[in-house]
């Protein structure tokens, strides 16, 4: 039988063992757009925090979850509080490009790995001093582009109408689309933009019909891509729609109603996760995660943005086993650069999104099982294996 | 470019500018009576279109917690002025207004958005429940502060501005709604096909500054408004309030806000931060009035819609740039031809 004496000094011991691990478990820094201008990316990615692993090689994961308001000073701030003063050991972070690519300097000068979600190629390339540091789950538009112009080609398009935001994602969108359909033979005949904002698109829209293209790609990103989409068709626009995968997005269809019915844009596996073959890689892990999402915030709640967050997390699971081997202790710097070596060194990661493959000079590991091609038929996103 | 393509660009330059021309017309009101200039303007159009929005989906707007919520704040400071003065004579009405009603709303909203109401009945249980946000509005932040300066009544303006964009976003969420539309189908005019929404916007509009016209033309309360704005201290002296003269330009100024929103939801997708845009130009439209003018206001937003419509067929990267460039030539115009106004401070 215990003493009162050895009670008291066990139950001291059990609370030092377990205020002890607080200091030894994984810390991960979130900063995400949860406000402002990229706000409908940034909510689904903070609700997909809560779902991430809490626990990876036996080591418990904290999450700290900062809103930026897609400030880029915001996200620089939060990123130095998130590894000043929590002791972070990764970040992932965060939802737009510019905020992410202001982060890459205070992670190349504070040594410590990052994660960003927002889709820019020009976070993660090339990789050098600055961007080791970087990694990043979207699909980079050149791969999406690519699909698309393959589709294009295959659906005999020999001309492309262009209509874009008036921002950084209109303006990659037009760049990386034009080498994509030079490649294939494809012209651009007008290139309009707008703004997220904007109330109407008929001057645009007219240019865009005048010039009579055989396809219309709009390239912009959540509901606001439904507003060329609706003015085309009220123009009588009779051409092939294509949208971005800034568009694979539940609100994009309860927006647009019937007027989307036979777009075709590229998106992530995870919007027609359920429609995809039983042998694909990403099939199970997207199915995890709308599963996941689905039972905290509904039926049907699910977007591929958030799943971008997921997959982050899943990077980190999978890197933190072969961090620790190194024997180096969360929350100093030989971990934090321990954990950069391992995610640099993942292989076939099978994700919510594709198969990540990093390698010393290929910071986004994604290859074409990242994409599919989806055709929205009657209201839903359809599978389309052969474009 | 062709004629059928300057008809349509006119069409929706003309559609547009109605609606800036309501807003415009809703900030020279607030400047002339309170010397507010009313940022937040824009946030009215947002609140307005998506709480018709969400009562359409048949969902509770969370505009009804707001209001009990400004309501309770607006009985709070009653009270203590109350106290504060020993004046406890118009508190009934006050409970009435900002307790009763809001509760009754809050009961009401549920009710009519479950039951696939007709479109109207929603439209009415909207404005129901965004009007009286704007004398609420005015009585907790303007009122306290009524004889402040012009800057700084425009300080507050950009707060309240802030925060109601930020509590529209925790409202309605990141992503644009619409509403179905008030009419259906188009109408041949012999020259252009209009559809019929389009000129419903453009009809109601000139209805509604009809109606305007009326009301500071043949009431006394558009009258004791037009007294306030021509001579605050004045107005005063023969016994109109300035508390009520601000309550109800501030309802006004949110019931043409909530009615512009309204009336563009079905052609347009509405975001929770759509507004200040709009109200940005329609703010342009009241710099072309000189802050003053009901007329020169309107010709300026028919001017502003036109060169929106025009600017995004021909260069559409800088239709933006385009629209705000038009106030400088206005102000300089302006500041030239006009000799500074008496400031009344």
């Amino acid at each position: 039988m215990m003493g009162r004496k050895q009670l008291c000094r066990f139950l001291l011991a059990a609370a030092a063992a377990l205020a002890l691990p607080a200091g030894a478990q994984v810390t991960v820094g979130v900063t995400v757009s949860s406000t402002g201008p990229a706000a409908s990316l940034g909510i689904p990615e903070r609700n997909t925090v809560a779902l991430l692993p809490a626990e990876a090689g036996g080591q418990k994961i904290r999450y700290i979850v900062l809103d930026d308001a897609t400030d880029t000073t915001q996200a620089v701030r939060n990123m130095r509080k998130l590894v000043s003063e929590d002791n972070a050991d990764v970040v992932i972070g965060t939802s737009a490009t510019p905020g992410s690519l202001a982060m890459v300097d205070v992670a190349a000068e504070t040594g410590t790995p990052m994660i960003s979600v927002a889709a820019s190629a020009k976070i993660v390339e090339p990789v050098d001093d600055k961007r080791r540091w970087a990694f990043k789950t979207p699909q980079n538009d050149a791969l999406m582009a690519g699909a698309l112009a393959g589709a294009m080609a295959r659906q005999g398009v020999r001309t492309l109408g262009f209509i874009g935001f008036a921002d950084a994602y209109g303006d990659s969108w037009l760049q990386e689309i034009t080498r994509a359909a030079a490649a294939k033979g494809i012209r651009i005949v007008a290139a309009e933009k707008y703004a997220r904002t904007d109330t109407s698109v008929t001057g645009q829209v007219l240019k865009l019909v005048a010039a009579r293209p055989d396809a219309v790609l709009v390239a912009g990103a959540g509901t606001p891509a439904a507003l060329p989409q609706k003015e085309l068709k009220a123009r009588g626009y009779a051409g092939i729609y294509y949208q971005t995968h800034g568009a694979a997005n539940n609100d994009v269809l309860r927006v647009c109603g019937k007027d989307c019915d036979g777009m075709v844009l590229p998106a992530g596996p995870l919007l027609v996760a359920a429609q995809l073959p039983d042998g694909n890689p990403v099939k199970q892990s997207a199915l995890a995660y709308i599963a996941a999402y689905e039972q905290a915030h509904g039926a049907g709640s699910t977007n591929t943005f958030g799943g971008h967050m997921w997959d982050a997390g899943q990077l980190v699971a999978a890197a933190v086993p072969a961090a620790l081997s190194t024997g180096a202790r969360p929350g100093t710097a030989e971990f934090r650069a321990a954990l950069r070596d391992a995610l640099e060194g993942l292989r076939n990661v099978p994700a919510s999104q594709g198969v990540f493959n990093m390698s010393p000079a290929d910071h986004a590991g994604f290859d074409e099982r990242s994409r599919v091609m989806v055709k929205v038929e009657n209201g839903k996103w359809v599978y389309q294996p052969d474009l | 470019m062709d004629t059928t393509i300057a008809l349509i660009l006119a069409q929706d330059g003309i559609v547009n500018g109605a609606i800036y021309a309501l807003l415009g017309l809703a900030l020279v009101l607030v400047f002339a009576v309170t010397r507010v200039i009313f940022i937040p303007q824009g946030e009215f159009v947002a609140f307005g279109a998506l709480t018709l929005a969400m009562l359409v989906d048949g969902r509770t707007p969370a505009t009804a917690w707001l209001l009990v919520l400004a309501g309770a704040a607006v009985v709070l400071m009653e009270l203590a002025r109350a106290r504060r003065t020993g004046l406890w004579r118009g508190l009934p009405r006050t409970l009435l207004a900002c307790v009763a009603l809001p509760f009754f709303l809050l009961w009401l909203a549920p009710r009519v958005a479950g039951a696939g109401a007709p479109l109207w009945v929603n439209v009415l249980t909207a404005l129901a429940l965004v009007v009286p946000l704007g004398p609420m509005l005015y009585r907790v932040a303007y009122q306290p502060l009524a004889e402040a300066s012009v800057l700084v009544l425009l300080i507050v303006s950009v707060a309240v501005h802030f925060a109601l964009t930020g509590i529209a976003l925790a409202f309605f969420g990141a992503e644009g709604w619409r509403t179905p539309a008030f009419v259906e189908g188009s109408v041949d005019l012999g020259f252009a096909v209009w559809s019929g929404q389009s000129l419903f916007v453009v009809g109601t509009c000139a209805a509604l500054i009809a109606a305007l016209w009326l009301f500071f033309g043949r009431t006394l309360y558009g009258k004791a408004l037009r007294a306030t704005a021509v001579n605050r201290r004045g107005a005063r002296l023969v016994g109109i309030s300035t508390g009520m003269s601000g309550s109800l330009t501030f309802g006004l100024a949110a019931l043409i806000g909530a009615l512009s929103g309204m009336l563009i939801a079905p052609v347009t997708t509405i975001y929770y931060d759509t507004g200040f845009l709009i109200g940005l130009k329609g703010f342009v439209a009241a710099i072309v009035g000189g802050l003053a003018s009901y007329p020169a206001a309107a010709a300026g937003a028919l001017l502003v819609g036109l060169l929106e419509a025009f600017a995004s067929f021909w260069a559409s990267a800088y239709k933006e740039v385009i629209v705000f460039t038009l106030i400088i030539p206005v102000l300089l115009w302006r500041s030239l031809s006009s000799r500074p106004a008496e400031d009344e401070e």
